[in-house]
């Protein structure tokens, strides 16, 4: 199916929930609301006629002072059998940065998530097991928002304060000062 | 006076393996629950090798985030180059000469030969098979020094450019190419006697690390990973990008889904991309190498710079100002490298420098996948599920 069709055939099974529909070099991108999103997931994957079997990525979007709701999560879809693809986008306010989950649907999501939560924050409800997985677990700030400092934060990872400290009260051989 | 009879006491026993192991094949971490010799849960911890290159793409223009991406996977780093590159074109509206096309997908399918060939070594010297690290070593050497001829780089090489490539290929280069390709597969076929009947081998990778089509499916697997599973999938295939649509290769599947199945299918795509790597010789076409537009994309030759008034100028600007504004969109372009698809998801906002860089890295996917392949199985099984995703950190955690 054409990537304009399905869009169409989702705004025709979800009009409410359909904001924005999109195209650029061939490829299409709706922006639904948050609130329906694994309903509208899992209705893509059963869909006999879109049978979006495979998650291809999912990953958030920051665009502060850009949108009025701050992010943005991304699912790029695929069906196996159909050979088409779409993307998919929620829209997830700075206020509640929460979402459900599509692990349920796509097992694949699962780390896609944790990494979605790790880099800007968003909490996905009903994820499995929602923990840091790029980062060490007690790092303070979501690196990949905008308003985080692209040379990182003043002060240095608490762990890494300790190691030094670790290093200096191992050391065995005096050197220099 | 029986002897007081007590039950026997097991308990299960938390077994920490790596960061720093050698079989981890870099800094990967297993937290493993046993009970026995069994894995009742497996929890890999990654993000040691992280370096948030997502991050600082995000400050960097076009052109200067390309030597980022040898740094993914930087056993396969030409692939990684043209994953981005395509992805780029693809944004800006760049349509690249034939020349250049040939040479990329030649360059793509070198590296997919010397990554599998790194990948048949360490995952064989893993389960116990050592002589196949010396054999395969050899060939990887002879890319490797392919690779120093062609652009002078080994590791990371940073060849493929915006609009095409960096420089033309030489007839020296392709001559001993060509020689290569004749005698590959002789050097194939030393591999498989090593290991193919070897009862050892055998044992210790049939029937391991089963996942079936549709799970393979649903966990977004991708690669050798999904097609040793049966399902017939690849980008270059599905989604043909330079040369792919111009040459004739099979795309190799397995039907059990196993270690073996998956070994099987990574030994003929070696087959296959030598016979890529031939037809690309005898295809490749004369004329530009760059697309006509590149000199608002790319750097011009230094010693036309020093020369002629307009590359010096091209020069300045694309240092001072970045390349030529991206349109405004966003785009998902998916190449198929050595371990799977790597995508790219860029959000451009209609300046030089890409808003939002996604890397869609096939490791981090098939990590996650770990648990699946292992809970249930023994500790030595671990460690041919850790080889046969065949994974690189530094693309994993990026």
């Amino acid at each position: 199916m054409e990537p304009l069709e399905i869009a169409e055939k989702i705004k025709e099974k979800f009009p409410e929930e359909v904001k924005d529909i999109r195209e650029f070099r061939g490829q299409v991108s709706v922006t639904v609301k948050k609130e329906r999103i694994v309903e509208i997931c899992r209705w893509l994957h059963d869909d006999p006629e879109l049978n979006f079997d495979y998650l291809k990525d999912l990953c958030g979007v920051d665009y502060l002072g850009k949108k009025p709701l701050r992010f943005e999560v991304v699912y790029t879809l695929y069906s196996m059998k159909h050979r088409h693809m779409i993307r998919l986008k929620a829209e997830v306010g700075e206020e509640d940065p929460t979402i459900d989950s599509v692990v349920g649907v796509w097992r694949g999501a699962e780390w896609h998530e944790r990494e979605c939560y790790d880099m800007f924050g968003i909490i996905f409800k009903g994820h499995p097991d929602l923990r840091r997985v790029l980062l060490p677990e007690d790092w303070e700030g979501h690196p990949l928002r905008k308003d985080y400092p692209e040379k990182g934060p003043d002060k240095e990872w608490k762990g890494f304060q300790e190691l030094l400290e670790k290093a200096k009260e191992l050391r065995v051989y005096q050197w220099e000062e | 006076m029986g002897r007081v009879e007590k039950p026997l006491e097991t308990r299960e026993i938390t077994l920490n393996m790596g960061p720093q192991h050698p079989s981890t094949h870099g800094v990967l971490r297993l937290v493993l629950q046993l009970d026995g010799e069994t894995v009742v849960k497996c929890t890999p911890y990654v993000g040691y090798l992280h370096r948030g290159i997502e991050k600082l793409a995000e400050g960097m223009t076009y052109l200067q985030a390309l030597p980022l991406t040898d740094r993914l996977d930087y056993i396969s780093s030409m692939a990684n180059n043209v994953g981005y590159c395509v992805a780029v074109e693809k944004l800006f509206g760049i349509e690249v000469p034939e020349r250049a096309k040939f040479i990329r997908t030649m360059v793509c399918e070198m590296t997919r030969i010397s990554s599998h060939i790194i990948w048949i070594a360490t995952h064989a010297l893993d389960l116990g098979a050592m002589t196949v690290f010396l054999y395969s070593f050899r060939e990887r050497e002879w890319i490797l020094d392919l690779f120093e001829m062609l652009c002078g780089a080994r590791l990371t090489v940073s060849y493929p450019r915006i609009g095409g490539v960096r420089n033309d290929v030489s007839q020296e280069f392709l001559d001993s190419l060509y020689k290569f390709t004749e005698e590959f597969p002789k050097r194939i076929e030393e591999y498989e006697t090593l290991i193919d009947k070897n009862r050892i081998w055998l044992k210790r990778t049939k029937g391991i690390g089963v996942i079936s089509a549709e799970e393979a499916i649903n966990w977004g697997l991708s690669g050798p990973m999904l097609r040793g599973s049966g399902v017939k999938y690849d980008v270059r295939k599905a989604f043909p990008y330079d040369a792919y649509d111009k040459v004739d290769f099979e795309v190799p599947i397995g039907k059990n889904g196993d270690v073996y199945d998956r070994y099987r299918c990574r030994m003929e795509e070696l087959r296959q991309s030598n016979r890529i790597i031939r037809q690309c010789i005898e295809k490749l076409p004369p004329g530009p190498i760059m697309a006509p537009d590149a000199p608002k994309f790319t750097l011009p030759p230094k010693d036309r710079v020093l020369a002629d008034m307009e590359s010096l100028i091209h020069h300045f600007v694309l240092i001072t100002k970045g390349p030529m504004a991206a349109p405004e969109g966003e785009i998902y372009v998916a190449t198929e490298v050595p371990k799977g698809e790597l995508g790219f998801y860029i959000v451009s906002d209609g300046t030089g420098r890409p808003y939002r860089m996604r890397i869609r890295a096939p490791s981090f996917v098939h990590t996650s996948v770990l648990p699946r392949l292992s809970e249930g199985h023994l500790v030595a099984d671990v460690i041919a599920n850790i080889g046969t995703i065949d994974i690189v950190l530094g693309e994993c955690d990026r």
